[in-house]
Parts: structure tokens; sequence; C-alpha cells
């Protein structure tokens, strides 16, 4: 198909056009409570934003690395401190500053892929994920010298207004992800993202073509870390409201990376889909157990249950779709096509004969 | 040849002087030198584990031999990498195919043309007008690499999923998407049929006249190789024991001897 506007094309618009309806106007009308904003909405675009960092540096340059929440700290004590201290750069651009000082760790955690790569790799990222936490732990400048380990976050201004209620800060949320989606589309459809596909499925090739090893790696891991940075500072401003390093341990990246696996390696749309479905599989095991139970089951083991089904998840979907969630909808989709195609043609000719 | 040739055989472009290459105590190659010049399709041969393959992954700068000198367009290189000799214009096809399995072909050409790409990441992401220009003009060429090689019908496949004659002829298109003035060829007809091999010279042969692309190939199809080079060099053990055209490289003894069999 070819692309209509900048890289997508007309099916690309269509979708956008359908994401924005629900996400601008119907999901604003029809849903009121703020439980949904606060607890499901929101972290669910946070937590999306970082897995396309995850997805940039892993699925598509092929760089296995385990740190993401290390950078998505960066990226919000990077934000606590640039509006504290340089409160003339307004919310907007102290994101895009505090992207960037997450973008220069990355880089620098970047380094060790130009000579180690798979496991080892991801044993050598995960010393952004210590490093960044230690530094902010040490250093008490970065949490402005408060004693008491947890700071609220600022209030939200934006040209003068304030964001705080929960659907402001979801439409905050929204509008960064939704363009921070579009420009990272771009890249991956475009040269950019070839690139990082070479690298990815065959380095030396991709060597010989003229791509460049140390830039191409080191450019995935500053892209990765910008996204997730911006993704963290979204995260603790407007989700968690506080910033305290703890929120950003190895669970969180963890918890990326498999978003990142179970939404579909190599795919912007997986970011989406994974994170939706690890937010929200807990959300509706804990449904099932106070409705369809009546809370006969206890918490605790609801909990339990979920940790139980999730790794079982995983290990279904390594062997049956390693491509993830997103490939599986491709598939269904395809499987539809077919049947609605078939069913027509079967009409057309059952027509013909007639 | 009886043809007249567009581009009239030139001067040396490529040259390889003295190279030895060892592997711990294994000698791969030892001494070695030959040159390729402009134009021409030069052939090089040789039983298996003669070295031919580590041949050309030293011109190309994948193995750094201990000893000897790569020399191309004139300039002798000392630090070579592939990335450096795909920017003087040397490009290369792999023997065990080095594609991208999960990119399309028509996307794996396309990185083909990466040194003509010069837009950087923020650029593409903001797709500025320039970026349209140059990705049109990429994939301008591209497509007329595609229908060159007659793969129009699977540009859109990943390429994982082709049979390996087809994964050949997607990666000679990616070599060719470079521009390249030199195109090394590692067994460019290995696990072909007769049909896929003669599409396969026919291709090689054409990319030769009408660009004018020198071809350095690998091959062990005797047939094939006197048919369509101009010059032939001949590796046994890691040295050169035979260098000619294919007349003169068919009646030396040590070239029967060694590869083609002592005749009983």
């Amino acid at each position: 198909m070819k692309p209509v506007f900048m890289t997508y094309t007309k099916k690309d618009l269509i979708n956008l056009a359908v994401c924005m309806v629900l996400s601008v106007l119907v999901i604003p009308t029809f849903i009121t409570t703020e439980y949904w904003y606060t607890s499901i909405l929101i972290p669910w675009l946070c937590l999306a934003l970082a897995t396309i960092g995850q997805q940039i540096v892993m699925g598509y340059t092929g760089q296995l690395a385990l740190g993401a929440a290390g950078f998505m700290a960066a990226g919000a004590f990077a934000m606590f401190n640039l509006i504290l201290r340089v409160p003339d750069l307004g919310f907007v651009g102290s994101l895009i500053v505090s992207g960037l000082i997450a973008a220069a760790f990355g880089i620098l955690f970047g380094l060790p892929s130009l000579k180690v790569r798979g496991i080892y790799l991801m044993v050598a990222t995960l010393a952004s994920q210590f490093f960044i936490i230690w530094m902010i732990d040490k250093f008490g400048w970065f949490k402005n010298y408060d004693s008491s380990g947890i700071i609220t976050a600022q209030d939200i201004v934006i040209l003068g207004k304030p964001f705080t209620t929960p659907l402001a800060m979801y439409f905050v949320c929204l509008a960064v992800t939704t363009v921070l989606t579009l420009l990272a589309m771009n890249m991956a459809r475009g040269s950019t993202g070839r690139n990082w596909m070479a690298v990815r499925d065959m380095d030396i090739a991709a060597e010989s073509m003229g791509v460049s090893l140390l830039r191409t790696k080191v450019q995935a891991f500053a892209i990765s870390a910008f996204y997730c940075g911006v993704a963290g500072a979204l995260f603790a401003f407007c989700y968690l409201k506080s910033l305290e390093p703890v929120a950003f341990d190895i669970k969180l990246s963890f918890k990326i990376l498999f978003m990142c696996i179970l939404g579909g390696l190599g795919t912007i749309n997986g970011a989406f889909i994974g994170a939706a479905f690890i937010l929200l599989f807990p959300v509706l095991l804990n449904a099932i157990g106070n409705n369809v139970f009546h809370g006969a089951i206890d918490a605790t083991i609801i909990s339990s249950i979920e940790q139980v089904i999730f790794g079982g998840l995983m290990i279904i979907f390594m062997i049956y779709e390693p491509l993830g969630m997103a490939k599986l909808w491709e598939n269904i989709k395809q499987k539809w096509k077919t049947k609605i195609s078939s069913s027509t043609n079967l009409k057309s000719s059952l027509g013909k004969k007639t | 040849m009886a043809i007249e040739r567009k581009f009239k055989i030139g001067k040396p472009i490529l040259e390889v002087k003295n190279i030895s290459l060892s592997f711990g105590g294994v000698k791969a190659i030892t001494d070695t030198s030959f040159d390729v010049l402009e134009h021409e399709v030069r052939a090089i041969i040789g039983p298996n584990g003669a070295g031919k393959s580590s041949m050309l992954n030293c011109i190309n700068g994948i193995y750094k031999p201990q000893q000897g000198t790569v020399s191309f367009k004139g300039k002798e290189i000392p630090n070579i990498t592939p990335n450096l000799m795909a920017q003087m214009g040397l490009s290369r096809t792999f023997q065990n195919l080095a594609l991208f399995k999960r990119m399309s072909v028509l996307d794996n050409i396309l990185v083909g043309r990466k040194l003509h790409t010069k837009t950087n990441f923020l650029e593409v992401a903001f797709q500025l007008p320039k970026v349209k220009k140059e990705e049109k003009i990429n994939r301008e060429r591209s497509e007329e690499i595609i229908s060159f090689l007659e793969i129009e019908d699977i540009k859109d496949t990943p390429v994982g999923k082709l049979p390996y004659g087809l994964q050949k002829k997607v990666e000679l298109g990616r070599a060719l998407a470079t521009d390249s003035s030199v195109i090394l060829l590692d067994e460019p007809m290995a696990g072909m049929n007769v049909e896929e091999k003669r599409d396969m010279c026919r291709f090689i042969l054409k990319v030769n006249d009408e660009l004018g692309t020198t071809m350095v190939l690998i091959e062990h199809d005797m047939g094939v190789v006197m048919d369509i080079s101009d010059r032939v060099v001949v590796l046994d053990y890691g040295k050169v024991i035979g260098d000619g055209t294919p007349d003169e490289v068919r009646s030396n003894q040590k070239v029967i001897d060694a590869y083609l069999g002592v005749e009983h």
C-alpha cells in the first residue's frame, strides 16, 4: 500500500482517526469514574511509551537491554529538578530536556553493546538500572535534600493553566504519547528503522552495506532512553504524583520487558497491546474474584494466581507465537478477511450459477 | 570476445599484495597477490578450504590479515573495515547468505541504499521534505533493481520465507543497490539448479555490461567460471597456483593437477 501522508497508508490514517475519536471523544464522555483514569488509562499510556522505548532497542535493533526503569527514573528526577530549578522551561520544555538527559544516560550505558551481545549485554545494561537509582539515592541534591524519601511531584502547569484533574492529566499523557508514537512510527518505517533492523538481523552484512554499527546501536539506545525518560517523567507526574527511586526498581524494568515481548517484538502497536494486557490482567482477575466468587477467594491467592497465569502465558507465547500479541491480532484479522472474501466469492459464484 | 564492450577493461582497481592470514596455527592464506582490473569479471576458484572466502573477507575488512596490503582505487588502505570499504565503493554478498531475514525483499534492497541516504533520524522522525525526496529516489532505484532481477512478485515477502535461489538473487540485488564500482560475490550460484545458474550468470554479465561494475566472484562450477569470467585466479592451500584467462588456466598443469584432478 502506498503512503498517503508521511509514512502512513490510508489504513493507518483510518486507524489513527478511530483511536483519536475513541480516546478524545468516547472515553472522556463515557468514562466518568476517576479510578479508570488514575489507575488504568494514565499508567497504560506512560508504560506503553516506555515500552516503545524498549521496542526500539530490543525489538528493532535486537539489543537485549534491561534497564528501562533506570532511564525512567532519570527522566522523572530530571523533570522534578528542572521544574524546581529552571521554572522558565515550562512543562513541555522540561519534559523534552528530561528526555534528553535520559538519552545521555542511554548513550553511556549503550556503549557496552558494541563489545558484548545477547544475555551478556542484558547483564551489562542492568548497570544502568542500579547506577541511576543509586546515584539518585546517594546524592541528596537530586531529591532537593528531602528527608522523607518521597517527594511530592509539582503540579503540571502548561501555558499558565493547571492540569490537575485526572481527565486533564489523561489528556497530557495522551498528547505526548500520540506525538511520540507517530514519530517512532516514522523512524521505524523509514531509513532509520531499516538500519536498526539490519543490525538486528545480520550485523556483519549491515556493516558491509555501510551501516555503522557504532552509530546505529548508540542511536537506538539514545532514542530508547529518551522515550523511557519522557515516559518516566509522565509516570511520576501524572500517575504516582510523587517521586521515589523505589518506584523505578528492577521489577518495573521486567514489567516493561514483558510488555515488549508479549506485545510483539519489533512492533509499535504491540507496545500498547502488551502494556494494556499486563495492566488490565490483574484488574480483570480481581473483578472475576470479586464478582464471580464474591470475595470467597483471598486477595493474596488472586495475586498468586495472577503470577502463575502470567508465567504460563509467557511460556505459551514464546512457544506458539514468539512475535507476540500484535502478530496474533494480525493473524486473526487475516483469517477474518479470508473468511469474508471466501464467503463473498461463494455468494457471487452461487449467484452466477442461478 | 567478439562483442565490443561498453566499458573497456582498464587499470587495476583492486590490488592484493602478499596477503597472509592465519587462524592460530592454521594458515588460511600464504603470501597471495593478485589484482582486479576495472570493469572485468574476475573469478577466484580453488578446491574447498583453499582460502577463497577468507580472501574475500580480507578484501572486505571482515578479517584482518597478518601481512600484506589491499589497495583499492589506487590507494593503499591501512585499516580496512567493512564499513570503510562500503563507503569507498566495494560491496559484497556472502557465502551462507547474510540477508535481513525478517525484513521484506524491498527493505533488504533499500538497506543497500544506506550510503545514498544522508538524512538523520530526526529528519526521518519528522518526515521533512528532503527525507521524502530521498526516500522516493531510493525506492525508485530499488524497484529498478527488483524488476531487473525479475523478482517483482516477491518484493513484499519477508526474505526468510523465500527459497534459497531467490535469496541469492535478493542478496545480489542488495549489493547492486549500493551502486558500488566493485562487487564481491561469494559463491553466488551455490546450491542452484541449472536454470537458476543460467539466470544468475545472465544477471552478473548484464550488470557488468550495462553498469560496468567490476565483479569478483568465487564459484565452484567450472563451466560457469570459464564461460563468464575474463580472468581467473586459482588458489590452493592458500597460495596462487594459476592466474590468467580461462584458456590459460585451463591448460595450466598445476591447476589441472590440483583442481581439475589428474586424468586417469
